[in-house]
């Protein structure tokens, strides 16, 4: 089991068709298998254990991700805005390693003792020698990539992928040279995310070309959309927000027709905003982490229009869902003593399946006995099936002896017209041990009275989760990648910062 | 021989390669051209002997074959000439139904 079978079998089944890249200069799936070739004899010439990457995304990523493939060492995308001293710390558990770095990191790599070339030096590595007929890469269940978590909760862990997680992954969800020759796929997050490495897999399987955005920006987005013609995209709900709330932009986007988001949680005034602006794109909500080889759950096109016309308040309310599980995917909702729980009572979110992996560097796997893996994120099952994401146990907030889940309150206040953004945060109390505050961000032009805010969640939701304190900040603390550093939101409401409003 | 998801299988009579995506978990006899299927590791040896000229139906590239009466589903990974089958009994081309495209 390997990953580069998927692109053996793209060479053999559509080798001509550029895969990677702009359409005028990108990499044919032909091209693209003859430099993993040469990309993987240099990295066996080197007697490298590992291809670490650290730069923005590019042609040379996939190339990277199949070189080591074939080579037989893992895949360590490494997130380039990392402080030098977490950098150094990663960078000192990879001394083996075969390094591809962006230009402004070549230093704190030298510093490690990594010797790097940049992403153009490797292209031209791969590109140069006999780049014939390989020997066929080991049936192994090595470690195809790792990735280590955004580390918003704890110290970052490096979660192991095997090729057999990824290979499963795409073969549960993809089908063989389905997509058309005129499909392009954008992808925008970087190469460190778990959706970057799922991306080439899927969509070169699938026969779609891809593009990477080296870095996001709202109009640059938009650009590349309409000038290769770009049929499917991939963002956060960040970088959603800011291309629906940016002043002055031409949002036009008519060969766009797949509008794919996850990563974090999608404000309603966002995606209603989104349906509304692009009626002839088809939606689709992916909810999946990184230690579950990407999408386990998906709420597809259909259920996106069904529930934003719907006028029933539980189909209505599965525009804010994950949808359903991949076929592939079993999924239970479980109390903290293990027992499974009917649908629409809320608990822990186990799930099973080829595609998960579960294991973390140094530490081994973390499946139960039966192969079920703990996301521990919180959520439920509606009547239908659909899965309902409630934000991770570990943000949970202890007020009293009542357990409180933020995303609950975060909700109500993502649905008031006048917020943009919001984060409920448990904060220390001599009290109740923890006090419930929020932080918003006023929707653009719109002016915020707190205390009215306050009731309008006590109408919504009882006493005990309303908020004790609500305050305005300009912006929330988030990862490059949206996902919200809570952290830091607590550090900077405990430091007595000023309401801006 | 044991059919986990994720191994792969060789003809023994032609090029032929399939992939494991769903296997009940028995022991099963896999043919290919009536011959039977093993491991790639094991295939090309020469020793494949003769494939049945009533059994060329052939696989393609990419598609699914199951055999719904044992839950099986297998991958062509190569294609070739020979017919897919377990008990002599062909598999069967599976109509797909992709997925929304999700990343």
């Amino acid at each position: 089991m390997n990953v580069t079978m998927l692109l053996d079998m793209a060479a053999e089944g559509f080798g001509d068709r550029v895969v990677v890249g702009r359409r005028q200069d990108g990499l044919t799936a032909v091209r693209l298998r003859e430099l993993s070739i040469g990309g993987a004899r240099a990295v066996a010439a080197a007697g490298a254990d590992s291809i670490l990457y650290l730069g923005v995304n590019g042609p040379a990523f996939p190339v990277a991700m199949f070189a080591a493939a074939r080579a037989g060492v893992p895949l360590v995308p490494v997130n380039y805005r990392l402080g030098r001293e977490q950098l150094g710390r990663l960078l000192a558990g990879h001394p083996g390693a075969y390094a591809i770095a962006d230009e402004g990191q070549l230093e704190m790599l030298g510093a490690a003792g990594l010797a790097a070339r940049t992403p153009e030096e490797f292209m031209a590595a791969a590109a140069d020698g006999d780049l014939g007929e390989p020997g066929e890469p080991g049936w192994t269940d090595a470690p195809a990539v790792l990735i280590y978590t955004s580390g918003t909760t704890s110290a970052p862990k490096g979660v192991v992928l095997r090729h057999q997680n990824l290979v499963s992954y795409v073969l549960g969800s993809v089908e063989f040279a389905a997509a058309g020759e005129e499909e392009a796929a954008l992808m925008s997050v970087p190469p460190y995310h778990i959706a970057a490495v799922s991306n080439v897999l899927t969509n070169l399987y699938a026969g779609r070309r891809f593009i990477a955005l080296p870095s996001f920006s709202p109009a640059g987005w938009l650009e590349v959309v309409r000038e290769q013609a770009v049929t499917n995209a991939m963002v956060v709900p960040t970088m959603l927000a800011r291309i629906m709330d940016a002043d002055g932009l031409d949002r036009s986007v008519p060969s766009l027709r797949t509008l794919a988001y996850g990563g974090a949680k999608m404000p309603p005034r966002v995606i209603e905003r989104a349906l509304a602006e692009w009626p002839h794109v088809d939606f689709v909500n992916a909810y999946g982490l990184t230690e579950t080889s990407s999408t386990i759950s998906v709420l597809g096109p259909e259920d996106h229009r069904t529930a934003f016309a719907s006028t029933d308040p539980e189909v209505r309310a599965r525009l804010y869902s994950a949808g359903r599980t991949v076929p592939a995917i079993e999924l239970e909702v479980r109390d903290e003593e293990g027992r499974v729980l009917p649908a629409g009572e809320s608990g822990r979110i186990w799930v099973r399946g080829e595609q998960v992996s579960g294991e973390y560097a140094g530490q081994g796997s973390a499946v139960d006995e039966r192969g079920f893996f703990d996301t521990r994120d919180r959520g439920r099952l509606d009547a239908g099936g659909y899965l309902f994401v409630e934000g991770r146990i570990d943000d949970t907030i202890i007020r009293g002896a009542e357990n409180i889940a933020p995303a609950e309150i975060e909700d109500v206040l993502l649905r008031h017209p006048d917020v943009a953004d919001a984060v409920v945060v448990g904060v220390p109390d001599e009290e109740w041990g923890q006090r419930i505050e929020a932080v918003i961000v006023p929707a653009p032009g719109a002016g915020v009275d707190t205390e009215a805010l306050r009731e309008h969640v006590r109408s919504l939701l009882r006493g005990s989760k309303t908020p004790d304190r609500i305050v305005v900040w300009p912006e929330l603390p988030r990862t490059p990648t949206g996902k919200i550093l809570r952290h830091d939101v607590v550090t900077g409401l405990t430091a007595g910062r000023q309401t801006v409003s | 021989m044991k059919l986990r998801p994720g191994r792969q299988v060789a003809s023994t009579v032609d090029g032929t390669r399939m992939i494991v995506v769903r296997a009940p978990g028995d022991d099963i006899v896999l043919t290919c051209g009536g011959a039977e299927m093993v491991d790639p590791a094991e295939a090309g040896t020469g020793e494949g002997g003769v494939a049945d000229p009533g059994q060329q139906e052939g696989t393609v590239l990419g598609k699914r074959y199951t055999h719904d009466g044992l839950g099986l589903e297998l991958l062509c990974t190569k294609p070739g000439q020979g017919t897919v089958a377990v008990d002599g009994e062909p598999l069967v081309l599976k109509e797909a139904k992709p997925l929304p495209a999700s990343d």
